[in-house]
């Protein structure tokens, strides 16, 4: 089991004739995912990695029944191109674009916001973000699908190169996990922290979880009130940027420290009170996870 | 983006919010001309991105030309030191000379992104002229708060509440309300993370005013404003920054002298955290991004080494899609190339990581190879420490 996607979802890739969109889309292939077809405004009837091209995501949907989509298409196009595979119906839509203007996600977070209350089923993961991952089932994104190995962990990160380190330690140890979900560093995102928790939390064949946040905002805090609540299953967590200074932008635009809140020192003593096994290097995130396996 | 408070009250008068008259002045001579003009009574203000300006003694109040001619020579020129600028502090290079106002009371308005609901949020108290987040920690029940409806912008009953509810006096509540709608405009308009006015003025004879203003541009959107690509002051940030900058790395210079060069921001976060935690100081953040060229690697590294504190240098890289082969190539020539002195630690994971510990080794280079994040870090902390 695992959580959002699996071998039967059915991949759509936005924005894939692009070079971006062609690799990785090849690599999905490749990992084994069922890459069902895509969409390039005005390349529709045309072939691309042996799969078809369709100008619109309406259409796509209809020729092929997906289910998902992945978004590779640019900054200043990409807030739009979420809100097209939210109209076709797609219900697990993954933005791995980097840039997009907070004012273009504002209105995006409240369409999804109400349609998911009104009872449909769409989820939004990132935008910029690794993408979701469950081993030896479906790949959607940019993450290295051979570091990854099918298994029993849960992995929530904000970051890409962090979740990979976790997941390189947990492989590297004979762990595996079910699904690696990264949620994207951005100030507004469509699944959070809590979001994904809720979901390991309820997924049978994820016994432990591990949780990795950065410095900003309050998702980490809010995550961690949920847990204490709700979550008997044992969650490790990390937080990165214990060493930034407050009011730069790191890396991430979600990454900043202001005003007092989002400090790395607030969310790891939330994340303690709630029970949570917080690490205090990178490195030891694999090994902790084994002792509680 | 940071900008200048003058910048910023120049586009919040665009939008139609009263400011108080002034002018912006690079030299004494402009500086004493522009206090002329408004009469003697006169505000000189330091203008740097840092905020706290007024304690460290950065604007000052003149009575007379004289008064005013005084403070614009100790200001101009000054290294403004304030809780925000760090102790070597910030050059002031440029003036606002404003009109000086009776002032009645002051009040805050500010507007920025909630996370939580993925909405904006507009800001008001009656508690003025404060640090807001000292407001916030003491006294939140101070601070009165309306969320703006995607489209709608901030409703003219959202605004009257909030000006009823911090106290400004019915005959000035038209006023305020037009001024905070319009703050609100022109923080969407212009793709802004934050605007704030603090103080937001209310004079004796009844007219409500941004005294202070402040606005930090969204990166993101400078796409769609490049009438904005001119406010940038490339005096008040980082020369290293700067020229990082100019190579799309995200560099962000620190205290310490261990340099860092990771892939990703999350890990190039974590790498400072853990360099921190073997006993050592990062000198610097520096996010060479997932698919970094032998270019980029190659001038990362110029980077890293211009800054003299540097005595070691730790390269941590999860190859995932960027192949650790690739990287270990770049990074043995940028290291020939620039004949670089410091020790090297490597640390490096991922897609074909055996090739790449292979060139390292065999470029007859001082590079340390390390295994797994711990050990580099203790590495790289005993390299820069001469052991």
């Amino acid at each position: 089991m695992s959580v959002l996607i699996n071998k039967n979802t059915r991949l759509l890739v936005q924005g894939f004739t692009g070079s971006q969109g062609t690799f990785h889309a090849q690599q999905s292939i490749h990992y084994g995912t069922q890459v069902v077809g895509g969409v390039t405004p005005g390349k529709g009837g045309q072939k691309h990695l042996d799969r078809p091209v369709f100008d619109t995501v309406s259409q796509a949907v209809q020729e092929t029944a997906a289910n998902a989509s992945v978004i590779f298409v640019p900054p200043p196009f990409a807030a739009d191109g979420i809100l097209e595979a939210v109209d076709a119906g797609i219900e697990v839509i993954v933005c791995i674009t980097e840039g997009i203007p907070v004012r273009d996600m504002i209105p995006v977070k409240r369409i999804i916001d109400e349609r998911a209350a009104s009872g449909r089923k769409v989820r939004l993961i990132g935008p910029n973000c690794p993408g979701i991952i469950t081993p030896d089932e479906c790949r959607i994104g940019i993450m290295p699908g051979h570091i990854h190995k099918k298994g029993n962990v849960g992995v929530v990160t904000r970051s890409g190169t962090l979740t990979y380190e976790a997941v390189g330690q947990l492989t590297a140890l004979g762990i595996g996990q079910s699904t690696c979900i990264g949620i994207g560093g951005d100030p507004i995102i469509g699944t959070t922290h809590l979001d994904s928790i809720r979901l390991f939390n309820e997924d049978p064949d994820t016994h432990v979880i591990v949780m990795i946040g950065e410095i900003g905002g309050n998702a980490e805090e809010t995550a961690a009130a949920y847990i204490k609540e709700h979550v008997r299953k044992p969650v490790v967590g990390f937080i990165a940027g214990q060493t930034a200074p407050p009011g730069r932008r790191m890396g991430h635009a979600g990454a900043i420290i202001s005003g007092g809140s989002g400090k790395a020192s607030d969310k790891m003593a939330a994340m303690c009170a709630a029970g949570i096994h917080v690490c205090d290097t990178p490195a030891v995130i694999g090994e902790t996870v084994k002792k509680l396996l | 983006m940071k900008i200048h408070e003058y910048q910023a009250k120049t586009i919040l008068s665009q939008y139609g919010v009263p400011v108080p008259k002034g002018r912006v002045a690079f030299t004494v001579e402009e500086a004493e001309s522009a206090a002329k003009e408004l009469g003697g009574f006169v505000v000189v203000k330091a203008q740097i991105h840092a905020g706290g300006r007024g304690k460290g003694g950065g604007v000052k109040v003149a009575r007379t030309q004289d008064d005013a001619a005084r403070h614009i020579r100790a200001i101009l020129g000054m290294q403004l030191v304030t809780h925000q600028t760090g102790p070597s502090g910030q050059k002031v290079q440029r003036l606002l000379i404003e009109e000086a106002l009776p002032i009645e009371k002051e009040f805050y308005l500010g507007i920025t992104l909630d996370r939580a609901t993925g909405r904006n949020v507009f800001m008001a108290s009656s508690e003025g002229g404060m640090d807001i987040e000292e407001v916030a920690a003491k006294t939140p029940e101070k601070i009165l708060k309306e969320t703006l409806e995607p489209g709608l912008g901030l409703s003219a009953y959202q605004a009257r509440k909030l000006a009823f509810g911090i106290g400004i006096p019915a005959a000035s509540v038209n006023g305020a309300v037009k001024a905070m709608q319009l703050l609100a405009k022109a923080y969407e308009d212009t793709d802004a993370s934050l605007a704030e006015i603090n103080p937001f003025l209310l004079t004796k004879d009844g007219r409500t005013l941004a005294l202070d203003a402040k606005i930090n541009l969204d990166d993101n959107a400078m796409f769609r404003h490049k009438e904005f690509i001119d406010l940038r002051d490339l005096a008040e940030e980082d020369p290293l920054e700067v020229e990082a900058s100019k190579f799309s790395l995200n560099y962000i210079k620190l205290d310490g002298n261990i340099a860092c060069m990771v892939n990703g921001a999350g890990l190039a976060m974590a790498t400072m955290d853990i360099i921190k935690y073997a006993g050592g100081e990062p000198a610097n953040f520096l996010d060479v991004g997932g698919g970094a060229s032998e270019e980029q690697i190659k001038n990362a590294f110029r980077i890293l080494l211009s800054d003299d504190a540097v005595k070691a240098v730790l390269i941590n890289i999860f190859g995932g899609i960027l192949r650790c082969d690739i990287l270990a190539a770049g990074v043995v020539n940028a290291a020939r190339e620039l004949h670089v002195a410091v020790p090297i630690v490597v640390r490096m994971e991922g897609t074909n990581v055996q090739e790449g510990k292979r060139i390292l080794k065999e470029s007859g280079l001082n590079f340390t190879v390390a295994e797994g994040m711990k050990d580099a870090a203790e590495k790289v902390v005993a390299a820069a420490n001469g052991k």
